[in-house]
């Protein structure tokens, strides 16, 4: 996987928010929270994980998505695995 | 099935909406089920299934199956999907003592049995049944399998024993999950990190091919089943075109690349066996490709393999309508094998229902290709499966002979038709249900019944049952059609199932029956008659079938006729002479 910079790390995720949830006037940032999206329960919250696994090409550790806070820490994941490549 | 994502698939799910005669399926699961629910859902919006599933929550088999009371029995069923884990039984198994390991195996098929058993009692209920994967904890290494009470042991005798009690239950449907895994490898099926987050034990991978596969044993299960497969012949059921190569320069044979063709046409074989029919539909000189099958020993597959042998320089779409005419199945029951994409698109285009394989480029994969495709999914099977495609060549001869006639009447009375009838019998109940879930088209209530179901209905004595054996003088059409009446009001007779099959159709068979119910009713003291016609996609056929027969509207979708009052029909059919 080649260098991306966190703001290519954000642009991608927002394409895959806006697909998961079906809703083209997502746009989402470091502080971005499940509350802030009405449909991201806990059904689609591992729905997206496997979705932004798929498009990263990497795996988050059980611990990463029981702990994930906001997509700022989502970035730092990707950028942690990325660098580890 | 292209690959679909769960994520495609959930969205699928949302366009759901409810029909009339809607199935209803309860999901019950010893792990997690909720996303399993949800691609499920998605696939029977996605092949038009009409169904509706309700799931129950997390590790309530028992509770919803032995509680009269429970959710799942008060929105009545039509199928229950029964989802046992391995990841659980292993479970159970650590937390068994060590001493009373022996007794695991029996215990556990003890449990599943008495929920098959429980859930028997509810009519028509239908069980599919999820298989155990292998799953290992691999404390003993390869001599696990040697060790009798080691967990792969006994799983491997429960999925074996599993196998055996199915065959006791015609209501029990087994789902070969670890085929699933088999095919893409535990790697891909399982995973560990959704496992421990939400108790899922299938990952999102490989939910959409186990949604495909439950799917495919409820479309059988309702009729919709692939009856014939038609194939073009050059680079499809051998290699190079037999015009340029010439008939012993076509790739066929034991060895290198005309292995490939061998080993599909030894596959199209075994499928014309167990009662798919085959058709030839091929842009060639007929009597080239004839001397092919006639000639060259390499080939598998032989002239008589195929219910109808079609080759011209016609356009396909036009042969395989032609084909259609001869065997009057459905274009939905119907795959179309061609190497060309522009025969594919065609044939695609032109006829819309028929189902056709975007067969892979390269001809060593064709085989992989189709049987991951899992065409062949199937509820039943009869002895009359193996005689099918001799029954539709005899068909092929007596269309031949139709031309030389002038009139369809005088042809019909050259044919010497004559019925044996008689109530319902053990030896025939399995073509009797098969017919009951097969019949589309001249099938006025489209009511399918399990084998189970009409030995009931056979021993009730409030039903009285027919079914019709037709023979001509080309040869024996086997059992063709059903009747079951039911005694109600204490002088009527309410026709439950009126079904044909539709090789023999327009002969004078729906006459002939429709006098015999009414001699029936006069039998049994029964003043009048009442029919029912129930609309569905494709039995449009026998709309006005009642009325044509002289009855009259009686209430919305019925007829009724007094004994007295019907008109006998003329035909050219005569019952057997005893």
């Amino acid at each position: 996987m080649y260098d991306m910079s966190e703001k290519d790390i954000l642009m991608k995720l927002n394409l895959i928010f806006r697909d998961v949830f079906e809703d083209e006037t997502i746009v989402v940032n470091e502080e971005t929270v499940s509350d802030d999206i009405e449909a991201w329960d806990s059904l689609e919250h591992i729905n997206l994980i496997i979705e932004i696994e798929n498009a990263f090409a990497f795996k988050f550790s059980m611990e990463e998505v029981s702990t994930l806070k906001n997509v700022g820490e989502i970035v730092d994941v990707i950028l942690k695995k990325s660098k580890q490549n | 099935m292209e690959n679909i994502s769960f994520n495609e698939l959930k969205k699928i799910a949302k366009k759901w909406e409810m029909k009339e005669n809607t199935s209803k399926i309860a999901l019950l699961g010893d792990c997690a089920t909720q996303y399993l629910c949800v691609a499920i859902r998605g696939m029977c919006v996605k092949k038009r299934i009409n169904a509706d599933i309700w799931e129950a929550d997390y590790d309530q088999i028992y509770a919803q199956i032995f509680n009269s009371e429970s959710e799942m029995y008060a929105i009545n069923p039509d199928y229950v999907i029964l989802f046992f884990s391995s990841e659980k039984l292993l479970e159970q198994y650590e937390t068994t003592d060590n001493t009373k390991r022996n007794c695991f195996v029996s215990e556990a098929m003890g449990n599943i049995e008495q929920c098959w058993k429980r859930l028997s009692q509810v009519q028509g209920l239908k069980i599919i049944q999820f298989q155990f994967v292998e799953i290992d904890d691999k404390v003993y290494g390869n001599y696990g399998n040697k060790i009798k009470n080691s967990f792969l042991y006994c799983l491997k005798t429960i999925q074996y024993q599993i196998l055996e009690k199915a065959c006791q239950y015609n209501n029990v449907y087994l789902m070969d999950l670890n085929s699933i895994q088999s095919d893409i490898g535990r790697n891909l099926f399982f995973d560990e990190k959704i496992y421990y987050l939400t108790k899922s034990t299938i990952s999102f991978t490989a939910l959409p091919l186990v949604a495909d596969r439950t799917t495919d044993i409820l479309r059988a299960l309702q009729g919709n089943v692939v009856k014939c497969v038609i194939c073009d012949l050059d680079n499809t059921l051998w290699g190079g075109t037999v015009a340029e190569d010439g008939m012993s320069g076509i790739q066929i044979g034991e060895l290198g690349t005309g292995r490939a063709f061998t080993d599909l046409q030894r596959w199209l074989k075994l499928l014309k066996e167990r009662g798919i029919l085959l058709a030839v539909c091929s842009k060639n000189d007929q009597n080239t490709v004839l001397k092919v099958f006639r000639e060259n020993s390499d080939m598998i597959l032989k002239e008589n393999d195929f219910a109808v042998f079609v080759a011209n320089y016609e356009d396909k779409a036009a042969n395989i309508k032609y084909i259609q005419s001869v065997l009057n199945i459905g274009y939905d029951s119907m795959v179309f094998l061609d190497d060309s994409c522009f025969e594919r698109n065609l044939v695609r285009t032109l006829i819309p229902d028929i189902m056709v394989p975007e067969l892979p480029e390269d001809p060593a994969l064709y085989l992989k290709y189709l049987k991951d495709l899992n065409l062949f999914e199937s509820a039943s099977s009869s002895e009359e499966d193996v005689e099918r495609t001799e029954q539709y060549r005899r068909e092929s001869k007596r269309k031949e002979l139709q031309r030389q006639f002038a009139s369809y009447q005088e042809y019909l009375k050259n044919l010497n038709m004559e019925v044996t009838n008689s109530s319902f019998d053990p030896f025939h109940f399995p073509r009797i249900a098969q017919l009951t879930q097969r019949s589309n088209q001249f099938n006025l209530r489209t009511i399918r019944y399990t084998e189970a179901e009409i030995k009931k209905i056979s021993q009730n004595r409030d039903y009285i049952t027919q079914y019709y054996e037709l023979r001509d003088k080309f040869g024996d059409h086997g059992l063709t059609g059903i009747v079951i009446l039911k005694k109600i009001d204490r002088d009527a007779l309410f026709i439950d199932t009126f079904l044909m099959s539709c090789r023999v159709l327009k002969r004078g068979m729906e006459e002939y029956i429709m006098n015999h119910i009414i001699q029936i009713a006069k039998k049994n003291n029964c003043i009048k008659v009442i029919g029912e016609y129930i609309p569905t996609v494709k039995n449009g056929i026998v709309k006005n079938f009642y009325n044509d027969m002289g009855l009259r509207i009686h209430n919305k979708n019925q007829w009724i006729i007094n004994v007295n009052e019907y008109k006998n029909k003329t035909t050219e059919i005569k019952e057997k002479a005893q």
